[in-house]
């Protein structure tokens, strides 16, 4: 290829060595990283808290924490990878790293404020390690009324402010990027010329702008009744705590498309280049985003089927959710269909990508069990649920966010990871994956509550399984961590395009020079323009 | 003037000054959507409660000052013509019109703020303040106190969107005055534009729901 290449030294990385080069960066990349590595440090803290909830349910009595030490632990473990992991990971990282890069653009819209968001995030997170490691918040993530504003006395105003910075973080992101979509595409980037993580942010922009407000605002609520006395949700003044749920939910389940959509947008990229094809149906994936994000507003009240809303608003509840799941199985049959005669390679984030479609099927399905309201009475408050919502946060979102880190990790560092250590991680953690929850969802349909450190003794096999798999998982993940970061120092050095892949990003150096573009390209074709006479699907590592 | 000093305050990520106006035009609007969410929320509340509680809401209403609410009101809707007089005059070059207009502007929204304050510390001095000390004359105080408790989240999250205002029309005073001899980019100014016509718009919202739904003429202050 005849690309000219940034002369040495003045890609993005090695633009400049200071802290304060970093600490004041406007570059999106370099933003990007920043998030990478804010976000793995509430990684680790999450996921050691699995660990630690892991440990206490190998038997059924409660002997390894106390049962206020157990509420603390989950609640940990569910606000900081809810609001401070899963909700920031894609988007912040991956999205602030390529939107730029895909649609040919110098940068996001508003460089500052994207920085700014960072600086908000990390103020929020600092908070939540104080609130909840430091003090310790019993709540769960939910921060249910009046639990949380008349009974509770941890340290529960912290962290409602703290996932209120991480909201304002958020909301600034989700600005950016719609923005940024609209106004910064490179000439003859049409829509429908986008590619589909394009289509992805852009949908789950638009949720963390409409929805994270109202979050924001009812966690205010909670903190000014706790400390001010106004008390709006107080029962006491004729408050009404279904009012706080229906305000809860009404951004907590659209954030489960914020956590999802933009991992099929890593998932779309995935399979299109590793089935060396245009991905089938290309509007259709691409209208299944937006649909996702508007159905996803309707449907909150499937939270709310046993606490007291009217049996009619339920019964529209549940046909609205049965509703959302046909967007997302449009998208599982159009990867499908976009796999069916391609020229399949199985590398490391195409296995990721493998088992986000098996993992998220799992997930969804279980979701319509759970959308009926008959079963749902059932499996309220179960391990079923537990089980449901992590083959879609853990099976579906964190797979693609780590599918989509393997993708683009040369793009980002300039070097290669060994791939079998690659392919070694994935099916580790596919496998520990699986045997962490499936046996959750037998446990929970047989009666296991969840949220409580002891059970009775009939499910402690089950329990064994699901903490046996959870060491798998862990294994799994911190070997990826290790050879990711082995391979920064003695990885080999990463070419242009090592996939081979279609799209803007990968037309420019590796790493990108601080600028993206040596001058702003112009699109002349469809995005996936992958056939069967480009070379293949060769592994082309040269560095030009 | 020259091209040149135009396209100093061009951002190192837009090709031209269309698409940057552009993209700070839109980007406004979008953050406007996202404070009507944000106010969304409590009003859904107010909606919520005042239908539960039509009459002891009827009630509490007129311990509300309707003739210092009005006059807020009055502020809050001549501001925004002075904000507008401000925009235009950017529009036009007429820098020491706009940095009046501005003045004029700021000096209204403080009025607003004085005013808001005394009727928040006569709330406090008549025990209408929600909490221990609450105390209302009158069946169900405790729907009265969820009355007051919405009165000052409402009234006291507009009012620190009011302050906000003040303060980015400061820094607005201080560009316009620096940069006077230049043509200027009317972009900073009509943004502002937008947000202080947000504000106001919510608190056309909020004058009628709080106040106006008591007996009539029975304000107490
Ligand atoms: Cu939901």
């Amino acid at each position: 290829m005849s690309h000219t290449d940034a002369p040495k030294g003045t890609d993005y990385l090695h633009a400049d060595y200071s802290i304060k080069s970093w600490l004041l960066t406007l570059d999106h990349k370099r933003i990007a990283i920043l998030y990478l590595i804010t976000i793995s440090l509430f990684l680790a803290i999450g996921g050691s808290m699995a660990l630690i909830i892991r440990m206490e349910l190998l038997t059924p009595e409660g002997d390894l924490l106390m049962s206020d030490t157990y509420n603390k632990a989950f609640t940990v473990h569910g606000v900081t990878l809810i609001f401070f992991f899963l909700i920031p990971s894609i988007p912040a990282v991956l999205g602030n790293f390529l939107i730029p890069l895909m649609i040919g653009a110098r940068d996001v819209a508003f460089p500052r404020l994207n920085l700014l968001s960072w600086y908000v995030f990390t103020t929020g997170g600092t908070l939540g390690v104080i609130a909840l490691v430091v003090g310790g918040v019993d709540t769960g993530w939910t921060f249910y009324t009046p639990y949380s504003t008349s009974f509770s006395n941890t340290a529960v105003v912290t962290a409602v402010f703290a996932v209120f910075f991480a909201g304002f973080a958020s909301i600034m992101t989700g600005l950016n990027f719609i923005v940024t979509i609209h106004k910064m595409r490179a000439p003859g980037l049409t829509w429908s010329r986008l590619p589909l993580f394009i289509w992805a942010q852009y949908a789950t922009s638009v949720i963390m702008v409409l929805g994270t407000p109202v979050i924001a605002i009812t966690l205010l609520l909670i903190a000014a009744e706790k400390t001010l006395r106004i008390g709006i949700f107080d029962p006491a003044l004729g408050g009404d705590p279904i009012l706080f749920q229906h305000l809860f939910w009404f951004y907590s389940h659209p954030a489960v498309y914020i956590m999802i959509l933009p991992s099929m947008g890593v998932i779309s990229e995935l399979i299109a280049c590793f089935s060396r094809k245009r991905i089938f149906g290309y509007e259709f994936v691409a209208y299944s985003s937006i649909a996702i994000a508007v159905l996803g507003f309707v449907v909150w009240g499937h939270h709310m089927f046993v606490s007291g809303q009217s049996m009619y608003a339920g019964m529209v509840f549940s046909v609205l959710s049965f509703l959302v799941s046909i967007p997302s199985a449009v998208k599982i049959f159009n990867w499908i269909a976009t796999m069916h005669k391609g020229q399949i390679r199985l590398d490391s984030p195409m296995l990721y990508a493998l088992g986000f479609i098996g993992l998220f099927t799992i997930g969804g399905l279980t979701g319509l069990f759970l959308a009926v309201m008959g079963l749902d009475i059932h499996v309220h408050d179960t391990y079923f649920v537990v089980a449901h919502f992590h083959y879609i946060m853990v099976g579906g979102a964190i797979l693609g966010f780590f599918g989509g880190i393997h993708f683009w990790w040369p793009k980002i560092t300039g070097r290669l990871y060994p791939e079998i250590l690659g392919k070694l991680s994935a099916v580790l953690i596919f496998i520990g994956f699986n045997f962490t929850f499936l046996p959750q969802f037998i446990a929970g349909y047989l009666g296991m509550p969840r949220r409580t450190h002891s059970y009775s003794e009939e499910f402690q096999v089950l329990n064994v399984l699901s903490s046996a798999g959870a060491s798998i998982l862990a294994s799994g993940t911190i070997i990826a961590v290790a050879y990711l970061l082995w391979s920064l120092w003695y990885g080999e050095k990463a070419g242009r395009n090592p996939w081979n892949a279609k799209g803007l990003e990968w037309e420019t150096s590796t790493p990108p020079p601080t600028t993206n573009f040596e001058r702003t390209p112009t699109v002349t074709e469809e995005a996936y323009a992958y056939g069967p006479d480009d070379e293949s699907g060769e592994v082309n590592n040269e560095r030009d | 003037m020259s091209v040149t000093e135009r396209e100093l305050e061009l951002g190192h990520q837009f090709e031209d000054l269309e698409q940057q106006t552009e993209a700070y035009t839109v980007g406004m609007w979008v953050f406007l959507v996202t404070e009507v969410l944000f106010f969304g929320a409590l009003f859904m509340a107010y909606i919520v409660y005042r239908s539960m509680y039509p009459q002891d809401f009827f009630a509490a209403s007129g311990e509300l000052d309707i003739a210092l609410g009005g006059l807020n009101t009055a502020i809050l809707i001549t501001s925004s013509l002075t904000m507008a007089l401000a925009v235009r005059s950017a529009m036009l070059d007429r820098w020491k019109a706009q940095i009046g207009y501005i003045l004029a502007t700021m000096g209204f929204a403080f009025a607003f703020l004085v005013i808001k304050y005394f009727e928040y510390s006569s709330k406090f001095e008549h025990h209408l303040f929600p909490g221990e000390h609450f105390d209302f004359k009158g069946e169900n105080g405790e729907h009265a106190e969820m009355f007051f408790s919405l009165y000052f989240a409402m009234t006291g999250l507009h009012g620190i969107h009011v302050l906000v205002g003040i303060l980015i029309m400061v820094a607005l005073v201080y560009r316009t005055w620096r940069m006077r001899a230049q043509r200027q980019d009317y972009i900073p100014i009509e943004l502002t534009g937008l947000y202080w016509h947000f504000v106001d718009i919510v608190w056309i919202f909020l004058y009628p729901l709080l106040y106006l739904i008591g007996p009539l003429g029975s304000g107490k202050g």
